[in-house]
């Protein structure tokens, strides 16, 4: 390793690492009773990467052998040509690396038998929860990273990181109308965690009361209103709202919604908001990100005023800043970029029920599917998936599935109550980013947001 | 660059390996590509990415059950664990009457030439490449004071080759180069940004969009979203331009996917053959165009690529599957499987609306008051039932012109009403992706805003 980044790095470049990965992930899926998808994939490969100025220069092979990583190497430090500095700068390492995700049997290598026994009962509860359950896939994703990262300055980091997912979608059908509904949850955790307090039965019900709510869904309403969200996965308005535009590179070259913003008010003071990385087992965690920085716990937002991005190396080196543990890769064949956690706000003094209460009209939303944001307009776009209508501050009639849409720099300026019942997600989050993924997770106790426009059709 | 150093033999082996295991049959699929990729932003070179990958998929078959592995390290041992770890989970999944390899004889013979590969282009150096997309970035930026960022432009191409073989003893294999240019600029003004893009990409490297064109295109569309505004909630006319009217085309397609339907996560379901748009409508699949992006020789299980008529005059006539969705549903594969390391599943090739007879300017002259979609953001589109809501931004139409842009509003309606309501298509279809369409107007849907 010493002898690459030595031989091969050396000179006219900022920052050099070398990240080395094996990867094994399998996944099994059960639909109709029936096993209809067991795989297994292995890959394995290196990333070497070469940092001079802005520039970046980034070779992978899936081929590891010394000279594979030399040829690497070379190409990468090809870019690095015209820098004007000389020699490679320490990275000073901020703190420990945790330890959050040790696991006495890490879910990729429980038995295949007792996977699939889980999926079985998965499959009947679900159809035992409703006679209109009419499909069910219950799926069990299982993972295992083994990373290593060694930079020019001399200090190599690795991390074993285990992962698993588990999902249950079903289709209910009624009079010739179907519908789908879905639920799961996972983390950095073992296989027994399905178990623990009957999990599995829980993500079943769930999936399944989904699909037969949907089935009397009204038209959702269109228009501006005030929004109730509930607590957990609807923290994903955090995610897209403002997550993304704090994220350094998007600072640092000015496109961003955000940029030049620090210390200004970009929310309602009842708004704290923090990116942490280190809360044990959780999908979103990591000992170390993927440049060898110690994650750590990072207020974005603190009482509505904005107080820090989320780094990588360069973009930390190149602002000035400190990194803060939010350098990613979706794999060896990806270079990394700063990306968040687990982004949650933290809870507030209401009560949720007198939340619902303070609203005369307005919507209420629960459950989420995905979200999407453009950095530079700050426009961003979240879909409900469960979602009610609020009359005379009381629930009232479930609607039908409808994007929400607001501006990233005042839509949390809006925010006029928050509860005190903070919930992280349930662990199903990935984020995509300039073709990467990685996993994610979000929090979010019930909030009130005044005007916020429903995409629904009932005008 | 050019060599071609895949090794059918070890596909071969691995499928001998298998059946030497215990399996009855198996199929796999072995790619090697080369890609490289380098930005530049604001005239600086940002990052240049190059890589050189390989992956062997496999699946196996013991009777009626079977399980998929894959791998990216072709050494022997890691093939033999390959081979081991699929024989060994096709022995814990269930019986699944309708599993099984297509039948050898329905398995391609003859490969068509479909020039998928340069041949014999001459290579570019990496500093000719970075220079293609910083002209088509400096052409962004020259081309009005107000573009004065840039979130950077980037080329990119790839060369691949691909073998599928069976355990029947078949064997095939083609290969295909790509190639692309992006520039994404800033406009701003009065303190407001927009960002937008433009792109284009070609199996073979001539047939790209010049930079500068590429460019100039971007900085247009940035700078037409400056001063966008909510627009009131109302129900109009909409008219979607090629871009986000083949994200539409999309959603139909995969409504009309094998798996979708026999798990009954699809809202055309039992659609076959009726009408489900009005009758100007018809969509093809076709794979057998040459030099395009989409096209293949055969899909993911050897089976010889076809036209395919999705929707014609507005009826559904065909749905797009793979074999084991055909059996699942009783009917033929249309040759439409794909494959990934997780097995098979069904994927288009060239999705094209057929272009319609009016120019684009006559759709939206024909608007009296509506909104011209160009982005659109979100996954709000419901499968199962069709349901439809997305973020949009775009142009409002006022008396059949193009005024103030428009966004932070939602479109939304149901696909099946959406393009039961296509009230003008438009002529200006260009196969530039592997989905495309020209422009729509559907003649009601709900925007919502303030």
């Amino acid at each position: 390793m010493e002898r690459l980044l030595g031989g091969s790095l050396a000179g006219r470049v900022d920052d050099a690492d070398i990240y080395l990965e094996y990867r094994v992930n399998e996944e099994l899926v059960l639909e109709e009773n029936v096993v209809k998808k067991a795989s297994r994939h292995v890959s394995q490969g290196a990333g070497v990467r070469a940092q001079a100025e802005a520039r970046t220069g980034y070779a992978h092979t899936d081929d590891i052998s010394l000279s594979n990583l030399e040829e690497a190497a070379r190409q990468a430090r090809a870019i690095a040509d015209r820098a004007t500095t000389s020699g490679v700068l320490a990275i000073p390492s901020r703190g420990r690396a945790h330890d959050l995700y040790t696991l006495a049997e890490p879910p990729i290598v429980t038995a295949l038998e007792r996977k699939l026994g889980l999926l079985r009962k998965i499959d009947a509860a679900a159809r035992a929860a409703d006679p209109r359950i009419s499909q069910v896939i219950a799926s069990l994703a299982s993972e295992e990273v083994v990373m290593l990262i060694a930079t020019a300055s001399g200090w190599t980091i690795g991390d074993v990181r285990p992962l698993t997912r588990l999902n249950v979608t079903v289709i209910a059908e009624e009079n010739g109308k179907r519908e789908i509904g879905s639920w799961g949850g996972g983390g950095r955790v073992p296989f027994d965690f399905y178990l623990e307090d009957e999990r599995w039965t829980r993500f079943a019900d769930e999936a399944a009361r989904q699909a037969i709510l949907k089935l009397r869904a009204v038209e959702a309403p269109a228009g501006t209103m005030t929004v109730v969200l509930g607590p957990g996965w609807p923290g994903i308005l955090l995610h897209e709202a403002i997550g993304h535009g704090l994220e350094g590179d998007f600072n640092r070259k000015g496109v961003s919604a955000f940029a030049g913003r620090l210390g200004q008010k970009v929310a309602s003071e009842l708004v704290t908001v923090v990116d942490d990385g280190t809360i044990p087992n959780r999908r979103g965690s990591l000992n170390v990100d993927d440049e060898g920085t110690p994650t750590g716990r990072t207020v974005l937002i603190e009482n509505g005023v904005l107080t820090a991005y989320m780094q990588d190396r360069l973009n930390a080196r190149l602002m000035k800043m400190t990194p803060t543990g939010n350098g990613r890769r979706e794999s060896y064949a990806h270079p990394p970029m700063p990306r968040m956690t687990n982004t949650f706000m933290l809870a507030g003094q209401d009560d949720p029920q007198d939340i619902i209460r303070s609203v005369r009209n307005g919507l209420y939303a629960v459950t989420f599917g995905g979200g999407q944001v453009d950095i530079t307009s700050g426009k961003f776009v979240f879909s409900a998936s469960e979602a009610y209508l609020i009359e005379d501050g009381r629930v009232t009639t479930p609607v039908k599935g409808a994007t929400l849409i607001g501006n990233g720099p005042d839509a949390l300026v809006r925010v006029s109550r928050v509860g005190h019942d903070l919930a992280l997600d349930e662990g199903v989050g990935t984020c995509g980013k300039d073709g990467q993924s990685v996993p994610v997770g979000v929090g979010l106790p019930t909030i009130r947001i005044d005007g916020m426009t429903v995409g629904g059709t009932q005008v | 660059m050019s060599g071609e150093t895949i090794r059918p033999e070890l596909l071969t082996d691995v499928l001998g390996r298998a059946r030497a295991r215990g399996a009855t049959e198996a199929d796999g699929f072995l790619i090697e590509e080369q890609h490289f990729s380098a930005s530049v932003r604001l005239g600086q070179v940002d990052t240049v990415k190059h890589s050189r990958e390989q992956r062997l998929s496999l699946r196996v078959f013991a009777g009626k059950a079977s399980a998929a592995a894959s791998t990216s390290d072709l050494s022997r041992d890691s093939l033999e664990r390959v081979v081991d770890e699929a024989t060994a989970l096709a022995r814990v999944t269930s019986e699944d009457p309708h599993a099984g390899l297509p039948d050898p004889n329905d398995l391609i013979t003859a490969i068509p030439d479909l020039e998928l590969a340069e041949q014999g282009g001459e290579e570019l150096s990496p500093e000719a490449k970075i220079e293609l997309a910083r002209r088509a970035e400096a052409a962004a930026l020259e081309s009005d004071p107000r573009i004065a960022n840039s979130e950077g432009a980037e080329y990119w191409d790839r060369r691949a080759r691909y073998v599928y073989a069976t355990s029947h003893g078949f064997a095939r294999g083609y290969a295909t180069t790509a190639f692309g240019l992006s520039v994404s600029p800033v406009a701003s003004a009065n303190g407001e940004m927009q960002r937008d893009y433009w792109y284009s990409a070609a199996r073979h490297r001539a047939a790209l969009e010049e930079p500068a064109s590429i460019g100039r295109t971007a900085a247009r569309r940035a700078l037409r979203r400056l001063g966008g505004r909510k627009v009131k909630t109302t129900e109009v006319p909409v008219v979607f331009d090629p871009d986000t009217a083949a994200s539409l085309i999309r959603s139909i397609a995969g409504a009309a996917s094998g798996p979708g339907l026999y798990r009954r996560a699809s809202f055309l379901l039992d659609r076959l053959g009726k009408r489900i748009a009005a009758p100007a409508v018809t969509i093809v699949d076709d794979g057998l165009i040459p030099r395009a992006l989409g096209s293949r020789p055969f899909d993911g299980e050897g089976l010889a690529t076809r036209p395919t008529v999705l929707v014609g005059e507005g009826v559904l006539e065909s749905y797009l599957l793979d074999s084991y969705s055909a059996r699942k549903l009783g009917l033929r594969s249309t040759h439409h499987a794909s494959r990934d390391g997780a097995g098979v599943g069904v994927s288009t090739t060239n999705l094209m609306l057929k272009a319609g007879p009016t120019p684009p300017e006559a759709l939206i002259g024909s608007v009296k008051n509506g909104l011209y979609v160009t982005e659109l953001i979100g996954f709000g589109v419901n499968g199962v039932t069709g349901d439809y809501s997305r973020g949009a931004v775009g142009l409002w139409i006022e008396n059949g012109e193009l005024t103030y842009p428009v966004e932070e509003v939602t479109v939304a309606g149901n696909l099946l009403e959406m393009f039961g309501a296509i009230e003008g298509i438009g002529n200006d279809l260009v196969l530039r992706d592997r989905t495309v369409s020209p422009t729509l107007l559907i003649g009601r849907m709900v925007v919502a805003g303030n």
